[in-house]
């Protein structure tokens, strides 16, 4: 419903063909994404009408090599290794790094060569990090 | 009747058209694979449902569509359902930005769903989105080895996202655009991309073979070690969507290897000496390129072991990450000094090339990156008895 608002109020009068034109690509985008779920939401639809219902008790207990599960489930709290969560919020970092990069890569030829000190000063501050990184042994599975 | 209605129809046939085009895609894709690997092995494969086994995908999707859906007791109930269906959505949506020829060639309709000047961060940003289906799934499964195979794969599959991101950004600054159709037709001009940046192929290739989890990268449903991963507790249609996403992704990542690097939906022009106009014939060539692409990925599964996860994650951040940062500065220093100077695109080409063997040439010293564990050094106690056990 609110999509549908947005579309109508952006393709309201007041606004230039070009305007017009890349609202309906994203309108495009829309379709192609509700076709593509619908596909998915249809087949596990169909399956679960079709498909035979009998299930047991020992059919869905949680699969652990033949034994009875031990703890497990969701939201018992289970541990996991905190590298997990390191990598993670690198992550977050070098991605964003990798947003910065995006709009200077696409502009990078009207301005050169003074974006490529730009660049190269960007690019050195976060090497000084992912040394630290390095250093501090994160990357290391062991 | 208002004026939108047309086009937006046209745009649902061409969606539907494209879902069901990938879904007919992936069937046969399994069957292909199956094949392949088996010849590769020198053995038969599927040969019996039909002819050439040409009916074996058809016997699949009816089998999964009519066996039990069972969801274990410990399952959160909703998140289990909608987890491969956000997969199933993300990756049938990012095929359809791709350009499957010039504008108005298919019938008179432009062959491609939608085309938006981000187009190349729409991509990558759906195919990111695939990691919450993958994590959501295997956590909603509510079991260990699921669990477990969720985080292997999500770590994964965002450390090789960082790789993928960065090797684009030397054609993007050559380029200028981050919508397909520009891209094509930039190559359509200046030549194909692999010519100028065969060193940011090389790394987009391995991130994105670890981005859709196909071997040497699948250790999210390593069998022999956890199981099937986050697919454990997953039965039926649902397994098969899970499936299907993870092949479409496939198609997706071969379609973009072929529009950023190797021309998109144009051929070779030197090939029109032969037959003219070979070069233009629309949707032939992206097919030809993607099926290349796909070869390639089970070529591969057939011949390369798994790497570890500790090897894994190092060959991510220390060896793809870095040097895919290097490729892009080497572009902007040839974009700003070189090129002004009177070097064109021909010497970003060679140095490319020299980067890759300079790469291939010092394998030996730099495999200690990843493959061996830069232990900390620990004086050597003997405490144990030299000989006995």
């Amino acid at each position: 419903m609110l999509l549908v608002l947005f579309f109508t109020s952006c393709l309201g009068s007041g606004k230039t063909g070009a305007q017009r034109s890349i609202v309906i690509e994203y309108l495009n985008f829309v379709i192609m994404l509700l076709v593509a779920v619908g596909i998915g939401v249809l087949a596990v639809i169909v399956s679960a009408i079709l498909g035979p219902k009998k299930a047991t008790r020992a059919k869905l207990m949680a699969y652990e090599s033949g034994n009875d599960p031990e703890g497990g489930g969701v939201g018992t709290g289970q541990r996991f290794p905190v590298h997990f969560y390191l990598v993670a919020m690198l992550f977050i970092v070098f991605d964003i790094e990798t947003a910065f990069f995006y709009p200077l890569a696409v502009a990078y030829q009207k301005l050169i060569p003074f974006a490529f000190f730009e660049a190269l000063t960007f690019v050195l501050l976060l090497l000084v990090g992912y040394v630290y990184v390095l250093k501090k042994r994160v990357l290391e599975w062991a | 009747m208002p004026d939108w209605l047309i086009p937006a129809l046209i745009t649902l046939l061409k969606a539907v058209l494209v879902a069901l085009a990938l879904l007919t895609a992936f069937a046969y894709m399994t069957l292909v694979e199956r094949r392949l690997l088996a010849r590769m092995q020198i053995r038969w494969g599927p040969n019996r449902v039909g002819p050439m086994g040409l009916l074996q995908p058809l016997a699949d999707a009816i089998k999964s569509i009519f066996k039990e859906d069972l969801q274990v007791t410990m399952a959160d109930k909703l998140v289990y359902t909608l987890a491969p269906i956000l997969a199933i959505g993300t990756a049938l949506t990012a095929f359809g930005g791709i350009p499957a020829g010039p504008a108005g060639s298919l019938f008179g309709a432009d062959p491609w769903v939608y085309n938006l000047d981000a187009g190349l961060l729409a991509l990558l940003a759906l195919t990111s989105m695939g990691v919450y289906g993958i994590f959501l799934g295997g956590w909603a499964s509510g079991s260990k080895y699921p669990m477990l195979g969720a985080l292997r794969s999500s770590a994964q599959m965002i450390s090789y996202e960082l790789g993928m991101g960065l090797s684009v950004l030397g054609t993007l600054m050559l380029i200028g655009s981050t919508n397909f159709r520009v891209i094509v037709e930039w190559q359509a001009l200046q030549g194909w991309t692999i010519l100028f940046q065969v060193f940011a192929f090389a790394l987009f290739l391995v991130s994105s073979f670890a981005e859709v989890n196909r071997t040497p990268f699948d250790l999210p449903e390593a069998e022999q070690e956890i199981v099937a991963g986050y697919l454990t507790e997953y039965s039926a249609i649902k397994w098969a969507l899970f499936q299907m996403a993870e092949y479409v992704n496939m198609m997706t990542a071969s379609a973009l290897m072929a529009t950023l690097f190797f021309g998109g939906y144009r051929g070779p022009v030197f090939l029109d000496g032969l037959i003219p106009g070979i070069s233009g014939w629309p949707i032939i060539w992206l097919v030809v390129k993607i099926g290349f692409f796909l070869f390639l990925f089970i070529w591969v599964r057939a011949t390369l072991p798994r790497l570890r996860y500790d090897q894994l994650m190092r060959f991510g951040w220390k060896l793809v990450l870095p040097l895919a940062l290097g490729n892009t500065m080497l572009v902007a220093f040839h974009l700003a000094f070189l090129r002004p100077s009177g070097l064109g695109l021909w010497f970003l080409g060679l140095l490319s090339l020299a980067a890759l063997l300079v790469l291939f040439v010092m394998g030996d010293r730099v495999r200690s990156l990843w493959s061996a564990p830069a232990a900390p050094k620990v004086p050597a106690k003997a405490t144990r008895p030299v000989g006995g056990d």
